[in-house]
């Protein structure tokens, strides 16, 4: 085994992987960027190396730099983690080059996954079943266009070396074919590099089913599936082992179609093979069909681990050591049910942008799995994604399972940042989703029903206003004298834009009474626990300006400022960065007319390209920022001519 | 030490002092409720028709949310001008301003439009003199048509009158002693002083005014005609006059700026007393209605009332042996060091000797002296006056008149005749003085004075060889005794302000704890005594 480890990755999967070689007595070594210097993992870490500056190309994708720091603080191993390096085969190349252990599939292997067209000519060839396709050479556009005719739509585009959702678009009619593929094109470009595209049968009722395989080489084994198919614009948000109405004799099938694949490509180390499957009839054995191996560690690997009791990142390390594979198929089985949810600083209702900020507070509910690498009061920075933990339950039935998996969503506390909370726990909710019946297009059919937030309970609002006035925490005997009546004072609080004015009245320190809703809620204090007519308070956390009241998953509630009044309204003639970015395109100039819709700029943050459109038809007064220009939030980038009146 | 309450908290009698005080208590509420609804419901109505917040709404969304409020005079001018003035048609008190103790005083527009009747003069007045002795900076939110016209010769020339409210902002600003204003109405004629001879002033777009003379005065007297938003409003004045410096949107903007001017004072209070943590007293408060008598004659220990309102009841007393009737002694009033003087008794030579001492000990040592007033007088006759009890009181007036500590007054019964001045009345410059509701104050009790007077009569009926049926006496006396019984009611002693106000007796320790804080914002100068008779 290695005495010491660098765990060339950052966020929850480096806390994860450290916390096993450490548990397996290894030395651990982190790698940072600057943005990264006070993060988690490298506080978990024996110790910690600086990469660079934050952009991921400067810091956790030097391979170079992150194998000279290996070599300098003696570590005979480098573990990927997900993402980053993870699926670079030049890099392992180089890692071993180095003399040092790749913990992970070789260069080859990770090679023959990695193209997806040429990924599923070797599953054919090994009789793996695949999707009805275009994998070819050709991407000529109108090639392309017959491909999928050929095909039937729906068809979906995809990007021949993407991941992650992204270069990938599904067509539903021939006409919007050219427009999908120029998009996912340049999507591909951006984010690998490559715009190589391929086109695939869009499945009617699919479901993403996965099977985690383990190979030591030459032999394979799987770990059974997890079912992927609660996912948003494919990105995966709630995930579950095993998969809901999964028979024994597909479960098999599957299974054996994984190993195949692995043992096909002499895979070594923790993989993934997915599969979509057509649930149109429930799940038959024969209408599963590979889309890809992931040849690294899967983010939803603790659902499996949580049913097999495999430690899978001890398993990587003993596989990388030269060990055989520490199980074979016959020793392992399936115990209960697990989920993993995913918790995001994301903002649901502005259609789930990347958010950032610092988390004034972060708590996680006892009994439960939260993996993280952040703690309270770090930041979420836009450089990375903004994973903020997963949470991971098991239970031994699909029904207790879900049970605790409501109960962590409900008792899990955020405030400093938006997040997905609510919306997770809409979805823990969900009745189709409770009765197994997922599959992908769910969560986009039910959207609107599952972000809608629910309008907090005139209590909530009370407590919000106490915590808006800082009396929460009010310990001053004074608080609330007065001679004969209390004084009534008006807090204003804001929830998406619109202002409500609650009047509280102060009686005392442990006693106020506030008006909300046409309502008089008392609170009051008793064994330092606020109660709002009684009812015990969520608990509340106030941090810059804003109040996070624990209810419904967290209602956040920001708090008016008078002084505000007094700005010059920047108006909705300027058109502001709605996240941090950069400025990619600039698509208008001034003078130029521009009507309701058109896109008027791109700002590249969070890895994704946004569109600033134009809300409504105008003249373009005054470009206010450059291509290029790295803007905050809220900056002011395009100015439209004022309105005239009438 | 401990004070150990003799009092039986289950006894008849203490049900029946409570229910006595409660029946007072809410004679008072009655009153404060009425004089905080200000004009009444239409004149109310109209106010917040033109997006204007209600006068203590104003007051409330000035200071810290759950700040607490010292409100004077809070039952001001009642009973006076036919119930025409409720408060005075002007709230004041001391609240905090981002944690810092804060002189408000606000105009009530739905009283005769804010308009100054001699007790809104006289309340304005004694509001900036609180804030000058203890360092207040002070806020004046001004909605005010001026002098009360029908009353001028009330409110005008004379030194404590309209005119020494600038004076008094001028000579407090000259103290270093802020002065904002925020104009959320009228201000006019000499009301637009107020905000002119302030160190910083607000006013709100469209509904604050400044001018020396309005639109009908202006078109009297050059034909001229003017909007008064032309004339004098905040557009006007923050961007062609300078009488203002900031223009708010409205009522809450306006007061978020004011609140933004405290913020930005770079002021916080000397360094005077050391403080302790506080502790509830070990007996509780709300017994104090029981525990004294109803009835102003019935004695009772004053240690009682002192268990129910110092930290943990405790009382360093100090002579405990010597002057009995006056009880003094160091203690603790939510964590402030103070020096106690209370009644238990008509003062004697030796009482009053003890008092001096106890003065000269606080003065010495900077510690705040709070007087508990129940006193019917200095005890008299020969033997008194031979030994000189004149002599004795006057070395207490003289150390209690000339002290620097701050000084907190409450009258929990009697305060009549000398013993008044001796107890820091209100002629001695306590920096708060409270009332509570059964207390009474005059020269002397009415039966007394009545007394006296029928006693000269009866002296001159008999030199004439007139008689006098006793029931003539008793008809004769009657007046006398209604006038006192009138006149040293509380309600009416607060509606003149000859005190800051009537407190609830089971708040009286948050009065007092407040009053001290708020004192403390001045630092404790040198005493300098002045010649004692010795």
């Amino acid at each position: 085994m290695f005495d010491s480890v660098l765990i060339a990755n950052r966020g929850e999967i480096a806390c994860r992987v450290i916390s096993t070689a450490r548990a397996m007595g290894m030395r651990t070594v982190a790698v940072y960027s600057d943005a990264d210097a006070g993060a988690r993992h490298v506080a978990m870490a024996d110790m910690a190396v600086r990469l660079g500056p934050p952009p991921p190309g400067e810091s956790y994708l030097r391979g170079a730099a992150i194998i000279a720091a290996a070599r300098d603080t003696g570590c005979g191993a480098i573990h990927p983690g997900y993402g980053f390096l993870s699926e670079n085969p030049d890099f392992v190349a180089a890692v071993e080059a180095a003399g040092l252990t790749f913990v992970g599939p070789s260069a080859e292997a990770i090679r023959a996954m990695g193209l997806k067209d040429a990924a599923k000519h070797v599953m054919e060839q090994a009789g793996v079943p695949v999707v009805p396709g275009y994998h070819g050479e050709s991407q000529d556009d109108e090639h392309l266009a017959g491909a999928a005719e050929a095909i039937g739509y729906p068809v979906l585009i995809k990007a021949v070396a993407g991941g992650g959702g992204k270069g990938m678009r599904r067509v539903d009619r021939p006409e919007d074919f050219a427009e999908a593929l120029a998009s996912a094109r340049a999507e591909a470009r951006g984010a690998f590099g490559n715009d190589a595209v391929l086109v695939e049968k869009f499945v009617a009722k699919p479901r993403h089913i996965e099977v985690q395989v383990f190979g030591d080489g030459t032999r394979a084994v799987h770990l059974f599936e997890r079912d992927c198919s609660l996912q948003r614009r494919h990105q995966k948000v709630i995930e579950e082992a095993p998969a809901p109405g999964m028979t024994e004799e597909m479960r098999r099938a599957m299974g054996q179609a994984a190993v195949r694949a692995a043992e096909a490509i002499g895979y070594r180390g923790a993989g993934t093979v997915e599969f979509i499957v057509d649930a149109s009839e429930g799940l038959r054995p024969d209408r599963f069909w590979f889309m890809e191996m992931n040849t690294r560690l899967q983010v939803e690997h603790p659902v499996t681990e949580a049913v097999t009791g495999v430690d899978l990142v001890e398993w990587q390390f003993r596989v990388a050591a030269g060990e055989p594979l520490p199980a074979g198929q016959q020793d392992l089985a399936l115990s209960g049910h697990a989920f993993e949810a995913r918790l995001y600083a994301e903002d649901v209702p502005k259609g789930f942008l990347p958010a950032t900020g610092r988390l004034a507070h972060l708590a996680f509910p006892a009994g439960v799995r939260a993996d993280t690498g952040v703690r309270a009061g770090d930041e979420i920075t836009p450089h990375y994604d903004p994973m903020i933990a997963k949470l991971v339950v098991h239970g031994p039935t699909r029904e207790v399972a879900l049970m605790k998996l409501r109960r962590a969503l409900g008792e899990t506390q955020v405030a400093g940042t938006v997040t997905n909370l609510a919306f997770l726990g809409a979805l823990a909710k969900h009745a189709g989703f409770a009765a197994g019946d997922v599959d992908t297009g769910l969560i986009d059919r039910d959207r609107e029903a599952l972000v809608a937030a629910p309008d907090p309970a005139p209590e909530v609002w009370a407590e919000a206003a106490l915590a808006a006035a800082g009396l929460t925490a009010a310990e001053a005997p004074a608080t609330g004298f007065a001679l004969w009546a209390p004084l009534r004072r008006r807090i204003g609080l804001r929830r998406a834009g619109e202002e409500t004015g609650v009047h509280l009245r102060a009686e005392a320190p442990d006693a106020h009474v506030i008006e909300v809703a046409g309502r008089e809620i008392r609170a009051e204090r008793r064994d330092g626990r606020w109660r709002f007519d009684g009812r015990p308070g969520a608990g509340a956390h106030l941090a810059g300006g804003r109040v996070t009241v624990f209810a419904d998953h967290g209602q956040v509630f920001e708090i008016a400022d008078p002084l505000e009044r007094g700005a010059v309204a920047s108006g909705e003639d300027v058109i502001e960065a709605p996240m941090p970015g950069l400025l990619r395109e600039v698509l208008v100039e001034s003078g130029q007319a521009v009507a309701a819709g058109q896109r008027l700029a791109v700002l590249e943050a969070m890895k994704m390209e946004h569109a600033l459109t134009a809300w409504r038809d105008g003249v373009v007064a005054e470009v206010l920022a450059g291509p290029g220009a790295q803007v905050e939030a809220g900056a002011a980038l395009i100015r439209l001519e004022e309105e005239a009146d009438g | 030490m401990k004070i150990d309450s003799r009092v039986l908290t289950g006894s008849e009698e203490f049900q029946a002092n409570r229910a006595a005080h409660l029946a007072l208590l809410d004679e008072v509420r009655t009153a404060a409720e009425a004089a905080a609804a200000g004009g009444g419901a239409r004149a109310r109505e109209r106010h917040v028709a033109r997006g204007k917040m209600l006068p203590r709404e104003r007051v409330a969304n000035l200071l810290d949310p759950g700040s607490p409020f010292l409100e004077i005079g809070a039952t001001a001018a009642h009973g006076m001008y036919d119930g025409a003035a409720p408060c005075a048609g002007v709230i004041a008190g001391v609240g905090r301003i981002h944690g810092l103790d804060c002189m408000v005083v606000c105009n009530d527009a739905t009283v005769k439009g804010g308009t100054y009747f001699p007790m809104t003069v006289k309340k304005h007045l004694r509001a900036q003199e609180i804030a000058e002795e203890n360092h207040l900076p002070c806020v004046y939110l001004v909605d005010s048509g001026g002098a009360n016209l029908p009353q001028q010769d009330e409110v005008f020339p004379d030194r404590d009158h309209f005119g020494r409210i600038f004076y008094n902002q001028a000579n407090m600003s000259a103290k270093g002693i802020p002065q904002i204003a925020v104009v959320m109405g009228s201000c006019t004629a000499g009301g637009a002083y107020v905000p002119a001879m302030s160190d910083v002033t607000i006013i709100v777009r469209e509904q604050g005014t400044i001018f020396l003379a309005g639109p009908p005065l202006v078109k009297a007297a050059t034909g001229e005609v003017v909007s008064a938003e032309d004339l004098g409003g905040g557009d006007v004045h923050t961007r062609l006059s300078g009488v203002a410096d900031y223009l708010a949107e409205d009522d809450g903007h306006a007061l978020a700026l004011a609140r933004r001017a405290v913020a930005g004072l770079n002021r916080r209070p000397p360094q005077t007393v050391v403080w302790e943590s506080p502790e509830p007293p070990a007996y509780d408060p709300e017994e104090i209605l029981g525990v004294v008598p109803a009835d102003l004659k019935t004695p009772y220990d004053i240690r009682e009332v002192i268990a129910r309102i110092v930290d943990g009841s405790r009382l360093d007393e100090f002579k405990p042996r010597f002057g009995e009737t006056l009880v003094c002694g160091f203690a603790h009033v939510a964590g402030c060091p103070v020096g106690i003087i209370a009644n238990n008794g008509v003062l004697f030579s030796e009482s009053a000797q003890k008092g001096a001492h106890f003065v000269e000990l606080c003065s010495q040592r900077k510690v705040p002296l709070v007087f508990l007033q129940n006193i019917t007088g200095f005890m008299v006759g020969r033997r008194y006056e031979n030994e000189g009890i004149a002599r004795h009181g006057a070395k207490m007036v003289t150390a209690v008149a000339t002290t620097q500590v701050p000084k907190v007054t409450l009258l929990v019964g009697g305060s009549f005749g000398a013993g008044n001045y001796g107890m820091a009345g209100r002629a001695y410059s306590p920096r708060f003085l409270w009332t509570w509701p059964n207390s009474r104050i005059s020269v002397m009790g009415g039966e007394q004075a009545a007394g006296v007077l029928a006693t000269v009569k009866r002296d001159a009926m008999e030199r004439a060889g007139e008689d006098w049926s006793a029931e003539e006496e008793a008809e004769f006396k009657r007046p006398t005794i209604e006038m006192f019984a009138r006149q040293s009611h509380p309600l009416y002693a607060s509606a003149r302000l000859w005190d800051d106000g009537v407190v609830d007796p089971r708040k009286s320790r948050e009065v007092l704890a407040l009053s001290l804080k708020a004192a403390l914002n001045a630092p404790i100068e040198e005493t300098r005594f002045g010649v004692f008779r010795m």
